[in-house]
């Protein structure tokens, strides 16, 4: 704000609060003229419209002092708040001043409360009542508006409750995967491939998967696959997590399996993107979160356990 | 007889009539998406039906298809008998009537097809905001015409609000929609970023301190006293009220954006002058109620002046609440929840529609050629259904803003946020059913009131007189 403004803003509010006063207690005191009703009440004399009159009786002192109060409390805020112009206040109050303190205070609670757990393995994590409760909340807070409330993500977003992982299902690669974040890059081969190449290795990718599909297209589909893609996706199709390159035999798609999804992708490429949390959830938390999708996996490797009995 | 000699009462009669149908209107919409948050599915996936489009239809059918009828109707009315002359011109008062009723039939088109500027309370596309601006120019010239044809010197208080009312929303309206056209339905504020949220609000707040507070105030500095057959309480609480009412009114906006990118300062001022309003708000509400010492015996017996008791009543409420809500400790809470419809509501039903109505049926039979209503026990079931249904609305709205406030601002040991915005809204759920309750009630009383004026008008005489001027009691 310019010194032109500052004062502008701080003079304007104070003559302005300054009239008003000047208002209330000036008009009290005016002279009006007077007449007479026929009830033999005082009124000003006027007569509008037959019998619209007015009488003049003393403002009430209880509102009048239920203005000046406001008035002192008005004026009383504007020396301790930011409010005339530049001038910051003697609190020196600022709502993004109270907002920092405000997280300063909630991230001590929450180290001081949580930070010895969260040094525990995360495989001890995985296995802790309170860790998986943490990190079920900073889930749903922070990761379910991707990978949906129940982790089993969305077009796009991968299931975070199967054993298919693309970046590596080790401790050590999914921590990897929240903490430092992913960037995927399946290249577009719309310029190299021709519309026909691309259903080709499409309908391969798809008998990678299992699927029964007709077998010339996949034959010829098969000869520009291990052309391209096996550099990535291996001759068998199996991926590599290290590039994040996913395993086509699984029949388990980020972005669908059906023939035009894989086209699309084939045609066009994907970039998907695992924001780092380092910065944003921080050490302690991410820890939480690794924990609570660790657990899921142990939860299913129990379920699968069980259906074999 | 010279017709200068006679009011112009044609005008104040087809308003009048259209402030029923389209407060029939605006709250049959009402209903309808207090139940739709009910029952999301009921607009079958009709998207004209939907809540985000009927939503500001409701809106502005209530402000200013039903308030805005009403305030002219009776500024039309008062504005004359208090000047003692014929409105200053009956062509433009019959052009505000007509255009005034195509921008609520383009409202009542355009908003449900989706088309909207996007701003709260000035939805309107640009071509029916100029339309209203062409309107609203028309009412001011019409009513200052009309004052300074007066034949009493002195000008009378109810014309001061009205005035007041006029003139800043021709200025508010204006400002806020200054815009640069992309098309016939499409444009862009002139404004960006935080100046616009500013304007727009500077314009949302106004538009509730001299559209639905200076305007009705004015409605019931004539129909009061009129109806108490008593003299105004204090003339000098009149101009001290009047004057610090609608200079700091201008103030107060930044309330609405509280906690936001708006510069703290900014915030603090908003906040402060929200508090100093309280007591020239409060004005208004004690010179009415006070108008009615000597007279409190006729509460009884006429349930007219209890709609216009009432009204006050929700009106010094309303005025108590609003300030309270700009503090930013109180803000932080009720801010986002339905604290704020209970607000709007206790002002928006419990003042503007009831001082309206209790004014209509002071106002109809005297346009009317007539001495009363049809039946003076269906106003008073109408009282009954207002104050009810005003009541139940409110109060579901106050338990369920607590309670969102509170359960949104609940935190686990981790930092996390308690609950679930689903959780709360499912919580929420049996207030907004009561709410809905409240509504169907308050409108079941419009009916009521149509009904009485159709059989009022059946009593009236086929051709109505035009009522003489009355020669004032001094010049």
């Amino acid at each position: 704000m310019s010194a032109f403004w500052h004062w502008y803003v701080a003079a304007l509010t104070l003559v302005f609060i300054v009239v008003m006063v000047w208002l209330f207690i000036s008009t009290g005191k005016a002279q009006v003229p007077t007449g007479e009703n026929e009830q033999g009440e005082k009124t000003t004399g006027h007569v509008w419209d037959g019998d619209l009159a007015e009488l003049n009786n003393p403002m009430p002192r209880w509102w009048l002092w239920l203005f000046y109060l406001t008035v002192i409390f008005a004026l009383a805020y504007l020396v301790l708040y930011p409010g005339l112009g530049r001038y910051g206040g003697m609190l020196g109050w600022s709502s993004a001043g109270q907002y920092e303190q405000e997280m300063v205070v909630a991230n001590e609670t929450f180290e001081a409360r949580f930070a010895a757990l969260a040094s525990e393995p995360l495989e001890v994590l995985a296995n802790n009542e309170e860790a998986i409760r943490v990190g079920r909340n900073l889930f749903a807070h922070n990761c379910s508006t991707c990978h949906g409330s129940d982790a089993r993500g969305a077009s796009g977003y991968p299931n975070l409750t199967d054993d298919h992982w693309i970046w590596g299902s080790s401790t050590d690669q999914i921590w990897h995967s929240i903490y430092l974040g992913r960037q995927a890059a399946m290249p577009g081969f719309g310029a190299a491939l021709s519309d026909q190449d691309v259903t080709r290795v499409a309908t391969y990718v798809q008998q990678l998967a299992g699927l029964s599909v007709d077998q010339t297209m996949a034959a010829a589909g098969k000869k520009q696959y291990d052309m391209i893609c096996s550099a990535c996706h291996g001759p068998q199709g199996l991926g590599n997590p290290l590039l994040g390159a996913p395993n086509l035999t699984a029949g388990v798609y980020t972005y669908g399996g059906s023939l035009d999804d894989l086209r699309y992708t084939i045609r066009e490429g994907r970039n998907g993107v695992m924001p780092a949390q380092k910065d944003l959830l921080g050490e302690i938390r991410t820890r939480f979160v690794a924990a609570y999708i660790l657990s899921m996996q142990q939860d299913m490797v129990i379920d699968e356990a069980l259906v074999r009995e | 007889m010279n017709q200068s000699a006679t009011y112009n009462d044609r005008v104040v009669r087809q308003f009048a009539v259209m402030t029923v149908v389209w407060g029939i209107v605006g709250m049959l919409v009402g209903v309808w998406i207090a139940a739709q948050l009910i029952w999301p599915n009921m607009s079958m996936e009709i998207p004209w039906l939907s809540y985000g489009r009927l939503r500001p239809l409701h809106t502005n059918a209530v402000i200013f298809a039903f308030g805005g009828s009403a305030l002219f109707a009776t500024s039309y009315y008062a504005v004359q008998r208090t000047c003692h002359t014929r409105l200053f011109s009956d062509k433009l008062a019959a052009f505000t009537f007509w255009g005034w009723q195509v921008v609520i039939v383009g409202a009542a088109i355009t908003l449900p097809m989706g088309l909207t500027m996007g701003r709260e309370y000035a939805e309107l596309i640009w071509p029916i905001a100029i339309l209203v601006a062409l309107v609203w120019v028309a009412y001011v010239v019409v009513f200052f015409g009309t004052i300074v044809q007066r034949k009493v010197k002195h000008i009378y208080v109810a014309n001061w609000f009205f005035g007041a009312f006029i003139l800043t929303v021709a200025v508010l309206h204006i400002v806020n929609n200054l815009v640069v056209p992309t098309s016939l339905t499409h444009s862009y504020p002139i404004y960006s970023g935080t100046v616009d949220a500013m304007v727009q609000w500077w314009y949302g707040h106004n538009a509730v301190g001299f559209f639905l507070t200076a305007g009705f105030l004015g409605m019931m500095y004539y129909f009061v006293p009129k109806q108490a057959g008593r003299p105004v309480y204090s003339y000098r609480l009149s101009i001290v009220h009047f004057w610090s009412l609608i200079a700091i009114y201008m103030w107060a906006g930044p309330h609405h954006l509280h906690y936001t990118a708006l510069p703290d300062w900014v915030q603090s001022l908003g906040m402060v002058f929200s508090l100093i309003l309280l007591a020239p708000s409060w004005g208004g509400m004690i010179n009415g109620i006070m108008t009615l010492s000597g007279a409190w015996y006729k509460l009884r017996t006429d349930p007219i002046l209890r709609f216009m008791i009432v009204a006050l009543s929700f009106y010094g409420m309303s005025t108590f609440e609003g300030p309270m809500m700009s503090i930013k400790t109180v803000n932080a809470l009720s801010h986002y929840t339905d604290w704020t419809i209970g607000h709007v509501h206790s002002g928006a039903l419990g003042w503007v529609a009831m001082i309206s109505i209790g004014s209509l049926y002071t106002l109809f039979p005297r346009i009317l050629g007539l001495k009363e209503m049809y039946s003076t026990r269906l106003i008073e079931w109408h009282f009954w259904t207002s104050t009810i249904g005003t009541v139940l609305y409110i109060v579901a709205m106050w338990i369920a803003g607590v309670m969102q406030g509170l359960m949104w601002r609940t935190f686990n040991d981790d930092g996390t946020l308690t609950y679930t915005f689903i959780e709360v809204l499912k919580l929420t759920e049996p207030f907004y059913l009561l709410r809905l309750l409240g509504g169907m009630i308050f409108l079941s009383g419009m009916f009521i009131m149509a009904y009485n004026l159709y059989r009022t008008w059946q009593t009236a005489p086929s051709k109505l007189q035009a009522v003489p001027v009355i020669q004032p009691a001094h010049a």
